[in-house]
């Protein structure tokens, strides 16, 4: 799990706006247990000051440091330097080659694990007899820590006495290789172990979509004579659109900003080849102490992320339109 | 779709379904064979999926060497302590959010998503800077302060949905019957919601005990390390030799949260579904 319950919040982000009246509607008359008083602050003010402490100071503190030349250990003092960072960063080829390793990281797992996972969730919707089995098994990758992913994946990698090499020695397939060392190898082999984590979350949640999917619609299709192409498109598709999108979009901004994975894979390495943003940073920050600089890059990140949002916002707009 | 599904279309699916089966299975089933494999097994270039020999002495081997009891116990403080205190002043705010629409609520939604768009990096170095100015670098409790945080935003939304499950017209019954705020809180919501309470508690505790990031920048000396900072340290020294013990560590590091997420995994898709279905 890298972030959180993340799908949980989805859920419901896709029910929220529809559940409830608009303010003054008859919905909005009833019982109102809590009101404007200060019984009301003494309810929040427990989670509102570490949200405000720990969290929303220190991501404004974080952008700050951005823009100053803050480093670990230092006894001199902390100075502004502007957009320094920002214009060193721009000519750093090492930065540039990590965020372009994130972007296909991030691609290569969130489209086909929505691809394989909507797939799964059309399958598991259906009365098949293993159906159960599935969801049992689906728990490994969802409740296993990332770090135990890795490990796993590095037992199954092994050149030697992994069972991936192994199952290619028997079917006579070569020799096998060294999957998570080989320059070529190494980024489509951590790929392959971050699809295989997320894969659950994301066809459980695809599930819930489906089942809100009216079956009268679909019965009633079938008995127009479409076929189960057509029914998918007319019917299942634009239900199960906003949670699709809400999906990947995440999925896409967690790959990119994740670590505990491929730190344990591979470190980055072969020769930088699996370095993500979030690798790169941390070394940035924790080996080389450069502060400033790392936080210069976290910012970079946020931008394209919220670029990336503000389209997934828009889709999600643009598909409430349509219903 | 049932009723026009073909034979031919039926084993498709079957086989589709079985190929799932055994692409999330046949990792974890690997890591727990490599666990119980004698090292002369582990270092023979033809590995079988059953041990022939089964044997324990990896997980000894493992115990001897990283400090894997008290990183056991590390990870057990800060995840127990984090899913306490982050369900503790969640459930009030939740509470609120879901029965008053404010801008409190809108503000407090926002920040949800948002904080989860965040690369952890940009937070991670101002609160190491924090958490050393308050001498709390190396200690549990700076660990568990950023887990409170970070669990945060999932309890509150997890905890939002619980509570508007719980319909406002009992809370208002009791109130008709004369019930006071207090004690309609008290003997007719918080019974209904302790379910979902236990809920997000586990999940906040299954998120802190999987938790690798923050532990490695705050975490310093072996002995104050958590479970999955001592487990990356079981990759140091590559070689079959070393196989064994990584696999025995990382099974039982695992056990925990596959329990625990066996147990409320129906309650969170349950209430997924429920919402879903809802809208």
């Amino acid at each position: 799990m890298t972030q959180g319950g993340g799908f949980v919040t989805l859920a419901s982000a896709t029910v929220r706006s529809e559940r409830h009246g608009p303010p003054g509607s008859p919905q909005d008359r009833r019982f109102r247990p809590v009101n404007r008083s200060a019984g009301t602050w003494f309810l929040v003010l427990p989670a509102l000051i570490p949200i405000l402490v720990l969290s929303v100071g220190p991501l404004l503190y974080g952008i700050a440091l951005a823009f100053t030349d803050a480093q670990s250990g230092r006894t001199r003092s902390t100075q502004w330097v502007g957009g320094l960072n920002f214009q060193d960063l721009l000519h750093d080829t090492l930065f540039w080659d990590s965020f372009r390793i994130g972007l296909v990281w991030a691609f290569g797992v969130t489209v086909p694990q929505f691809v394989l996972a909507l797939g799964l969730a059309l399958l598991l919707n259906q009365n098949l007899r293993l159906r159960w089995l599935a969801r049992a098994l689906a728990i490994i990758p969802w409740a296993m820590p990332e770090v135990v992913v890795g490990l796993m994946w590095r037992l199954v990698y092994n050149p030697d006495a992994g069972i991936l090499n192994e199952t290619i020695r028997d079917l006579g397939l070569g020799d096998g290789r060294d999957w998570l060392t080989g320059l070529a190898t190494a980024l489509p082999a951590v790929i392959v172990v971050g699809i295989w984590s997320g894969m659950p979350q994301t066809t459980v949640a695809l599930l819930a979509g489906l089942q809100n999917t009216p079956h009268e619609l679909h019965e009633a299709a079938a008995l127009d004579g479409a076929g189960a192409w057509r029914r998918f498109r007319t019917v299942t598709w634009p239900v199960l659109r906003p949670v699709a999108l809400s999906i990947t979009a995440l999925n896409f901004i967690w790959n990119f900003n994740s670590f505990a994975l491929v730190y344990v894979l591979t470190n980055g390495g072969p020769g930088g080849r699996t370095r993500l943003p979030m690798l790169f940073a941390y070394e940035e920050a924790f080996h080389y102490g450069q502060f400033g600089y790392a936080a210069a890059m976290g910012c970079v990140m946020v931008a394209v992320i919220s670029v990336i949002l503000a389209v997934y916002l828009a889709g999600r707009l643009r598909g409430g339109g349509d219903r | 779709m049932s009723m026009r599904t073909g034979r031919a279309a039926r084993a498709g699916q079957y086989a589709a379904l079985l190929g799932y089966l055994v692409f999330l299975a046949f990792p974890f089933l690997w890591l727990v064979s490599t666990a119980f494999k004698p090292a002369r097994e582990l270092g023979s270039l033809h590995p079988t999926w059953i041990p022939e020999n089964p044997t324990l002495d990896n997980f000894r081997t493992a115990f001897d060497e990283q400090p894997l009891l008290q990183a056991a116990a590390n990870s057990l403080i800060a995840a127990l302590c984090a899913a306490f205190i982050a369900v503790l002043v969640a459930t009030p705010m939740a509470y609120v959010m879901a029965r008053r629409r404010s801008r409190l609520s809108t503000v407090a939604t926002g920040w949800v998503v948002i904080s989860q768009a965040f690369p952890l990096v940009l937070l991670i170095i101002p609160l190491f800077l924090i958490l050393k100015n308050l001498h709390l670098i190396n200690t549990l409790w700076g660990l568990i302060m950023v887990y409170v945080v970070w669990a945060l935003p999932f309890a509150l939304w997890m905890l939002v949905g619980y509570v508007r499950a719980v319909p406002a017209e009992l809370e208002e019954a009791a109130s008709v019957d004369g019930a006071g705020r207090l004690r309609t809180l008290v003997s007719v919501t918080a019974p209904l919601l302790a379910p979902g309470i236990v809920a997000t508690a586990l999940f906040a505790f299954i998120t802190a005990w999987n938790e690798l990031f923050f532990a490695l920048v705050l975490l310093k000396t072996p002995e104050k390390q958590t479970l999955p900072v001592v487990l990356t340290h079981f990759i140091g020294a590559e070689g079959a030799a070393d196989l064994g013990p990584l696999a025995a560590a990382a099974f039982l590091a695992t056990l925990p949260s596959l329990v625990i997420f066996a147990v409320i995994q129906r309650r969170i898709t349950g209430g997924m579904l429920a919402g879903a279905v809802k809208s």
